[in-house]
This record gives C-alpha cells, sequence and structure tokens, in this order.
C-alpha cells in the first residue's frame, strides 16, 4: 500500500472537513444544489478514492479498482451539468482537493523530502486525472443534451399541414440547411401521396435568409413535387428576401410565387375548382340556403 | 424477353411499369410504344411509374424520350404516380423533366389527359372529340 493510500485513509474524516471548507471558500452555487448534498456527494467520491487507492495503484486510474471512482465521478459530473454549473465550477470540485491533500502530506511526510516530494506528484497526478475525468463526463452531457435537442428541433420544425381537400401547406421556419431541407422534402412529398394533394404551399415567411443553396434547395423541391404531378406554390417572401433573391441572380421565373399565404390559398383553390363566396346573410335568415353549415363559405364549382 | 404491356382504351394508350426497369426493357417500351402510336393512331399515352421504385438517369432520360417521341406521333404523355424518393432522385440528377406533364395518380392523369387532347384538337382544328 503506497504512503498516500495510507494517508486518505487514516485521515479521511479530516480530509473530508478541510474539502468541504475549500469548496465553500472556492466557487459555491447555493442557488443549484444545498450543502446537504455537497457533504454527500463529497463523502462518497473521497471514500470511494481511499477505497481505490488501498487496493491499488494512485496513478493507474484505467484500472478496474477504480471503476467505482469513475463511475461516481461521472455521475455527480453528468448531474452537474444537468443542473447548470459551469465547466469551471465542475472542475473545481475536484481540483480543491489538492489544497488539502497536500497539507496533509507534507505534515505527515515532513521528516523525509524525498518521499514527500514523489506523494505530492503522486496525488497531484491523480487529481489532474479524476479533474480531465469531470470535465470530459461534463462535455460528454452537454454534447449529448445538444444532439437531442437538435434532434428534436429537426422533428419540430417541418410540420406539413393540410389546408384544404387537395392543398397542403408547409409553413418554414429558421434557417435552412442542407440537413432540413432533406427532411423538409420528404415530409413534403409523402404528405402529397398521402393526401393526394394537387397542390402544395411552401411558405418561406418564418425563414430569416435566402441565399443561393437555400434557393437551390426550394427550387429542388418544387421540381420533384412537380414530377410527381403536385404544383407547388411559394409564399411569404418578404421584401428584402425578394431584393436578395433577385441581386443574387436565381431565377424563380419558373415558380408560381405570391406574397402571402392568404393568396397562395385563394390561388389554390382556384387550381383545384373552388372559391370563396360571401355568405348571403339576408338569404341565410329567410332560410333559402338548403346547403349544410360545413361548406357554406366555399361553394365548390364543379368542372371549373 | 420480358416487355411491358401496353394497353388499348380508345383513343389512349396505358403503360404500367409495374417491374424494376432495366435498360433493354426500356428501349423495347419505346419501339413497342410509338409503333403502337402510330398503329392505333392514339391520341394520348398515360405511364404509370407507382410501382417503380429505382430509377436512374438513363431511365429518367428515356422516360422523357418516350414522352418527346410521343408528342411528334401527335400524342399526348402524362407520367402518373411518381414515388417521393424517384421524385428526389431525379432532381438530383438534374433531370426536372420539363417538357413532360405528370399527374398524382392514374385517375387524374386521366382527366389531365383528356383535357390536354382536347385543348390540343381545339388549338389544331381537329373536330375529332370521341372518348373513351
Amino acid at each position: 500500500m503506497s504512503k498516500l493510500a495510507d494517508i486518505l485513509q487514516k485521515n479521511e474524516s479530516d480530509l473530508l472537513s478541510d474539502w468541504m471548507n475549500e469548496q465553500l471558500a472556492a466557487v459555491r452555487r447555493r442557488d443549484l444544489m444545498n450543502d446537504v448534498d455537497l457533504q454527500t456527494q463529497s463523502s462518497e467520491l473521497l471514500r470511494a478514492i481511499t477505497q481505490a487507492a488501498k487496493n491499488g495503484n494512485v496513478t493507474e486510474l484505467s484500472r478496474s479498482e477504480w471503476t467505482p471512482v469513475r463511475d461516481r465521478l461521472t455521475d455527480i459530473s453528468a448531474s452537474r451539468a444537468k443542473h447548470g454549473f459551469s465547466p469551471s465550477e465542475t472542475a473545481t470540485f475536484v481540483f480543491s482537493l489538492k489544497q488539502p491533500l497536500f497539507k496533509r502530506l507534507r505534515s505527515d511526510l515532513s521528516k523525509d523530502p524525498e518521499a514527500l516530494f514523489s506523494e505530492i506528484w503522486n496525488a497531484n497526478a491523480m487529481i489532474d486525472k479524476l479533474g480531465l475525468m469531470t470535465t470530459e463526463a461534463y462535455m460528454k452531457t452537454k454534447e449529448q443534451l445538444i444532439a437531442k435537442q437538435a434532434e428534436e428541433m429537426l422533428e419540430l420544425s417541418t410540420p406539413v399541414v393540410k389546408l384544404w381537400q387537395g392543398i397542403v401547406a408547409i409553413p418554414l421556419i429558421g434557417t435552412l440547411d442542407s440537413n432540413r431541407t432533406q427532411v423538409v422534402m420528404e415530409s413534403l412529398l409523402s404528405t402529397i401521396v398521402a393526401t393526394n394533394s394537387k397542390v402544395a404551399i411552401i411558405d418561406i415567411t418564418g425563414v430569416p435568409a435566402v441565399d443561393t443553396l437555400v434557393a437551390q434547395h426550394l427550387l429542388k423541391t418544387i421540381t420533384a413535387a412537380k414530377l410527381m404531378g403536385a404544383e407547388c406554390i411559394l409564399s411569404g417572401i418578404r421584401p428584402q428576401i425578394a431584393q436578395t433573391i433577385v441581386h443574387l441572380g436565381i431565377n424563380l421565373t419558373e415558380v408560381i410565387t405570391k406574397a402571402s399565404l392568404a393568396d397562395a390559398l385563394a390561388l389554390a383553390l382556384q387550381k383545384t375548382g373552388k372559391t370563396v363566396v360571401r355568405v348571403d346573410r339576408a338569404n341565410q335568415k329567410a332560410g333559402e340556403r338548403k346547403e349544410g353549415l360545413d361548406d357554406k363559405d366555399v361553394a365548390e364549382k364543379k368542372g371549373a | 424477353m420480358d416487355r411491358i404491356p401496353i394497353l388499348r382504351m380508345g383513343n389512349f394508350l396505358l403503360v404500367t411499369i409495374q417491374v424494376d426497369m432495366h435498360d433493354q426493357l426500356a428501349l423495347t417500351l419505346q419501339d413497342d410504344l410509338t409503333s403502337a402510336i402510330s398503329k392505333n393512331g392514339s391520341r394520348g399515352v398515360l405511364i404509370d411509374i407507382s410501382s417503380l421504385e429505382i430509377v436512374d438517369s438513363f431511365i429518367g432520360r428515356m422516360l422523357a424520350n418516350i414522352s418527346a417521341m410521343a408528342r411528334i406521333l401527335d400524342a399526348q404523355t402524362v407520367l402518373v404516380g411518381m414515388q417521393p424518393a424517384v421524385a428526389i432522385t431525379l432532381v438530383e440528377l438534374g433531370m426536372s423533366m420539363p417538357g413532360v406533364k405528370t399527374a398524382l395518380n392514374v385517375e387524374a392523369g386521366m382527366e389531365l389527359l383528356r383535357e390536354l387532347v382536347k385543348a390540343h384538337h381545339l388549338e389544331t382544328g381537329d373536330d375529332d372529340d370521341s372518348q373513351i
């Protein structure tokens, strides 16, 4: 058993209280975690370290006797990442063990500078590795969170809505990249097939900027829909975007464009042989209307 | 050898592609269809590709060519039921098939074909308005 392991075991409770003081003196986030939880986490981790150091080498942290320490540390780090601790606050949790441990080593080994130096070196290496482990686990948790959010955004951001029998619309919101456009294209085309829609409206009111790449993606989607036998209407082009499109020299002459979704819907209704008419209130009151309430706003003109 | 059947319905020809097209099959279809149009004097061709799941640039070009050939022989062509994946593939291959008429399904395709033939005959002053 190394000197370091020996010291760890003998002074566990002293070390813990020193470590706690050190942590409280350094960054302390009472808003995120109470003292009792902190005490529990610290004491569990210290016990695991002591146990691992007793059973094995203090600098070979990848070996099996350190597994409990690694697991504990990963858990603590992950939970801190989720609670909103900063990376340095999370790393300080481990690094603040350095000073109490060095102090203990100095008082116990003051007679033997040679041993003191080598044990300090060992302790330093051990805590550095624990610190790295903490940061790594922290980053991993954050990365998982980002990946999950990106995935959710991808799913959320592409709803295809049915506006009328044979008319679907896809309101695009946010920046379009090739990944998203692929999802947009696929979901739009499969909805066209599923709902048997003749007209699809692509509304880009929520798209902040249109560059050549985005325009190319949109044109591809429109061409694909056309190949399947559906017509696309592009709507919601804002004045600035119209200017950008012309300045970039993007050719949208083949595409039907409308200023607003309402205009696009009116055109789509016209294309599917329907029209919107005003309800004649006087006639309605007189009970002359024989049609149902459902289609009081839209009278279908067959064979338009 | 495999052949894609060509069905005659009055003035129109109906082609349903239900197998994966290979190059020879496409060439045979092109031969058969052009001779069928000229033999029957057909006014319209409806090609249903709803079962076609794999296309390459050759097949894409064949479909466009068939449509162009039919037009020279005074018949309108409508391509119906293209799968989303096929449409995406063709667009990615850079084939937007500008001269080809398309429809969602056979029903919509037939309607479009009738309209096209009617409009075409009005234009050319042909008063043969026989329907299927």
